[in-house]
């Protein structure tokens, strides 16, 4: 089960149109958006802000030091070097724009169809892109240069089509995540053109990393171009920063400030792109932000604070009952409470329950999403996340209070004692390591088995779970499984260190329902075998008849009936227990005796208007035999 | 009221599948996952399919609505063979054959508004701004919805408020038939209950057909008016919904119903009785 928070917390809303806001709110972002800003601004009115004309020669101030006059000083044929910097800007900033531009028109269209179309354009697409990112660029570069006389916009264009081939990786490869979705499908049913699905649907995830794929670009883009001008190509008559930069290189023994500034000037610009494209990056991929430390460790101080002068921190009544002594059940938890952290901050989401399950008894607890049913076994088991914490009475575990223990302590004793199934068995397996690894692995780490103990165990488990070929199991991958073998498998591990609690969350939501049965038998004889406790959450009222001895009934964070299970389906106390059981379907009227309902409530209504119009096919259909005769 | 049974059939399926065959994988190698399968469904009829992950029930859904090419038979909607149906004729066929997918998280394109998500279909076909609202509007009273998720984004609603924006979106158009892909599993008990509910009460209302694809034969039986079973890419048995579902011929739906659990402890101990025999019945 995914945490209940994501139930009530949107983050797509509140992430929308604030994505520019929250870049400039971190430092990183603001000052390189700044810095960029400022560059576009003095490319933008260069002819304004440059005290004289770039080209204009003034003998008197070859190689001048800075002075008023002359703020950077004069280069080695007199012309003043701010103005040529600031000129510089531009034409810097221009061909950057043009290399990008050349790239995004060619790679993110081309990346676009071969993503979504898939088959041979997929296949030629990549491959003209594998081809272009063959090809020595630099070599190209010169040639171009050389045929063209250095012909800068040709030149950019082409450092834009050696580029192209990220923009297609990356819009084909974010195509490729999205084509599936069924949304896509949708819209595909809906009637939509390819062409305007594309428009619509498969492009809007694109748009950020191509925003953030571009700030990188541009930044090699002036780096590309500045060492084509260090070289002497595409310089054209205004120069760019690589040509003053090639420049001062050539004195840059006696004047090595001609050489300082244009560098300074490219390197600003390029980390600047650099780090404003690592930030949106960032900034795109948070969902929630958590509150920072400091608050959390302010905010567990004040509760301090408060319980210690004795105001009572707003608690609501713990649910549940226990049916056993401590010293006498598997597993007994006391007023368990679960916070999740969240940016809003703390919330609650189980509310103090207690609940008990005794030596060869089964639980089942049940209850809907965002019921705080898999929230409870996930602390019993020490598995929540990061972001949730637990607190409660105290958690007795085969006669011990877990809460009392040191972590080390602790995971000794659940590792001990109880055994997990979880629900999704193939994302429990991990898909790098054999079956046989997987499961002699815990054997000998945590209960000291000796290798060719913790093999002979895990054979012997495999072939008790009904695995009909268990060595060949033992070498094979988790992905050469069906879902079914892979819970088999997982059911093996849980007990074969013969725990005294099985633990099981869903075991079976995810399995087909002749699966489903098995798994449900083999649980049951295994728990009879080895008279373990066995907690089984689910939402499914069937699996609940069919297996469990008592059930916990949950909403919303709380207990609202705790009882036997025939009692509890034979004459459930609360009404969302009655609401439940009464939604499982099973001996719920059939479509039949509905519509059958529906013609008798009409008829009674308003006799002789009803012939069954828009009823069709009419429920009243006489007898069986006349369907089939009609249907055949 | 033989005559008002008789109806549908005088008039012909509405969706005829006849021999269908898909196969996956490479032209060299292919992977065959459906056999030659045929179905029918009236106007205003609810068809179930059920059969179990892997059965082909999923697939044949896409082969009607286009999404997985036909390698073999055809399929005839209303008298119109659109067995490969590409470019504008299936397009064309959005105005009759809607989809509900199973995943109402994935089913809505998480950065359209509702009201985008739900004219897009309108604004395709040409309606014009006015248009659209209004059937809009009429379609979100269908499902009960408040007119106030329309500004609001897929993501601020509970998988339940979801399915119903995915049903209002197929509604749109005003289609014949609508291909329901799981619709209700993803969703809690009590939300599955009032979803199946609406699902009933629109046919009433519209005279829409359904093919009701499920793994839950208790959702197909209150839904469905016939059902067929599918197991390995074959239908194995098809007939009137509370006998499929109550009391199955072939040998497969009976171990099918019989390994879903009953939610009553008595009744269950003896299904599973009854499941343990067929069991050692197929296995032997």
């Amino acid at each position: 089960m995914t945490s209940p928070l994501t139930e009530n917390i949107d983050t797509r809303a509140s992430r929308r149109g604030s994505t520019f806001v929250r870049l400039l709110k971190r430092p990183a972002g603001a000052v390189s958006f700044g810095i960029l800003v400022l560059i576009v601004l003095v490319a933008v009115f260069a002819p304004l802000l440059a005290p004289y004309d770039p080209n204009f020669v003034d003998l008197s101030i070859t190689r001048a030091p800075p002075s008023p006059e002359h703020l950077l000083g004069g280069d080695t044929t007199g012309r003043d070097v701010l103005s040529r910097l600031i000129w510089g800007t531009q034409i810097t900033l221009w061909g950057a724009l043009v290399a990008i531009v050349t790239s995004l028109v060619i790679g993110v269209p081309s990346g676009l169809a071969a993503g979504y179309f898939g088959g041979a354009t997929d296949r030629i697409g990549t491959w003209i892109s594998d081809a272009v990112q063959s090809v020595p660029g630099m070599i190209i570069l010169l040639i171009v240069g050389a045929n063209t006389g250095n012909d800068f916009n040709l030149l950019m264009v082409t450092v834009g089509v050696f580029m192209a081939p990220g923009y297609f990786r990356l819009t084909r490869a974010t195509v490729l995540a999205v084509r599936n979705e069924a949304y896509v499908d949708a819209a595909k049913v809906s009637g939509l053109s390819h062409a305007r699905i594309m428009g619509r649907h498969v492009i809007r995830p694109v748009v950020a990393p191509i925003v953030i794929q571009s700030a990188l670009t541009a930044g090699m883009a002036m780096g590309m171009q500045a060492g084509l001008q260090f070289l002497g190509i595409g310089g054209g008559t205004t120069p760019g920063w690589g040509a003053a930069m090639n420049e001062g290189f050539r004195v840059m023994r006696t004047d090595p400030l001609l050489l300082l500034w244009p560098s300074l000037a490219l390197g600003i610009s390029i980390a600047a792109l650099a780090v404003l494209g690592s930030t949106l990056a960032d900034v795109v991929s948070v969902t929630a932000p958590l509150p920072s430390r400091k608050a959390r460790r302010a905010r567990r101080a004040a509760e301090r604070a408060a319980a210690a002068l004795g105001e009572p921190a707003v608690v609501t009544a713990s649910t549940g009952a226990v049916a056993h002594a401590a010293v006498d059940s598997a597993v007994q938890i006391e007023n368990l409470r679960v916070r999740y952290e969240t940016a809003d901050g703390e919330v609650e989401v189980v509310h103090g329950i207690t609940l008990d399950v005794a030596p060869g008894e089964v639980l089942g607890i049940v209850g809907e999403s965002g019921s705080g049913k898999s929230q409870t076994v996930f602390s019993v088991l020490d598995l929540l996340p990061k972001t949730g914490s637990y607190t409660a009475d105290a958690i007795w575990i085969g006669g011990e209070d877990v809460t009392s223990l040191g972590r080390r302590d602790r995971a000794r004793l659940l590792g001990r004692e109880i055994g997990y199934v979880p629900q999704e068995p193939m994302t429990n397996l991990d898909p790098s390591f054999t079956i046989g690894h997987q499961l002699t692995e815990p054997l000998r780490a945590v209960h000291g088995l000796s290798g060719a103990e913790a093999k002979a165990r895990a054979l012997a488990m495999l072939e008790r779970v009904g695995i009909a070929d268990p060595p060949r199991v033992m070498r094979a991958y988790p992905h050469e499984l069906s879902g079914g073998m892979a819970q088999r498998v997982l059911i093996a591990g849980a007990i074969a260190a013969k725990p005294s609690v099985l633990v099981a969350d869903e075991p079976t939501t995810a399995l087909d329902v002749t699966v489903q049965a098995e798994v449900l038998e083999l649980l049951r004889e295994l728990q009879q075998e080895y008279r373990m406790a066995l907690v089984i959450v689910t939402h499914n009222f069937g699996v609940v008849a069919d297996i469990c001895d008592r059930v916990v009934v949950m909403r919303h964070g709380s207990i609202v009936e705790i009882g036997e299970v025939s009692q509890l389906f034979s004459n459930p106390e609360d009404d969302y227990t009655r609401e439940l059981i009464a939604a499982s379907l099973d001996g719920a009227e059939s479509r039949a005796e509905l519509d059958r309902a529906f013609v008798a409530a009409h008829a009674a209504a308003s006799p002789g208007a009803v012939d069954g119009a828009g009823l069709a096919p009419d429920p009243d259909a006489s007898t069986e035999a006349d369907r089939k005769e009609v249907r055949a | 009221m033989s005559a008002t049974a008789s109806a549908p059939a005088a008039r012909g399926p509405l969706l005829e599948a006849k021999d269908v065959v898909v196969e996956y994988g490479t032209r060299r190698k292919p992977d065959r996952v459906l056999h030659e399968v045929s179905l029918e469904i009236a106007p205003g009829e609810c068809l179930g399919l059920v059969g179990e992950s892997g059965s082909g029930k999923s697939t044949l859904g896409k082969a009607i609505l286009g999404l997985v090419p036909v390698a073999g038979g055809s399929i005839t909607f209303d008298g119109r063979d659109i067995t490969h149906a590409t470019g504008r004729d299936r397009r064309s066929l959005a105005a009759d054959i809607q989809v509900v997918f199973q995943d109402p998280y994935g089913s809505l394109d998480p950065l359209m508004t509702v009201g985008d998500i739900l004219a897009e279909p309108l604004a395709t076909a040409g309606a014009s701004r006015a248009e659209a609202k209004a059937v809009v509007g009429e379609m979100l009273d269908r499902v009960r919805l408040p007119k106030q998720v329309l500004d609001r984004y897929p993501s601020e609603f509970s998988g339940g408020q979801r399915q119903r924006i995915a049903i209002a979106r197929a509604l749109v158009r005003r289609p014949k038939l609508i291909i329901c892909d799981e619709p209700v599993s993803a969703l809690d008990l009590t939300t599955q209950a009032t979803i199946l509910d609406l699902f009933i009460e629109l046919q009433r209302d519209t005279g829409v057909s359904y093919l009701f694809v499920s793994h839950d034969l208790g959702v197909v039986r209150r839904v469905c008016h016939r059902v067929a079973v599918m197991y390995r890419g074959r239908i194995v048995e098809t007939g009137d919904g509370e006998h499929v579902t109550g009391d199955p011929q072939d040998a497969y739906s009976r171990r099918l119903l019989m390994a879903s659990p009953v939610a009553d402890p008595a009744l269950q101990v003896e299904r599973r009785a009854a499941w343990l025999a067929l069991r050692s019945e197929h296995a032997a």
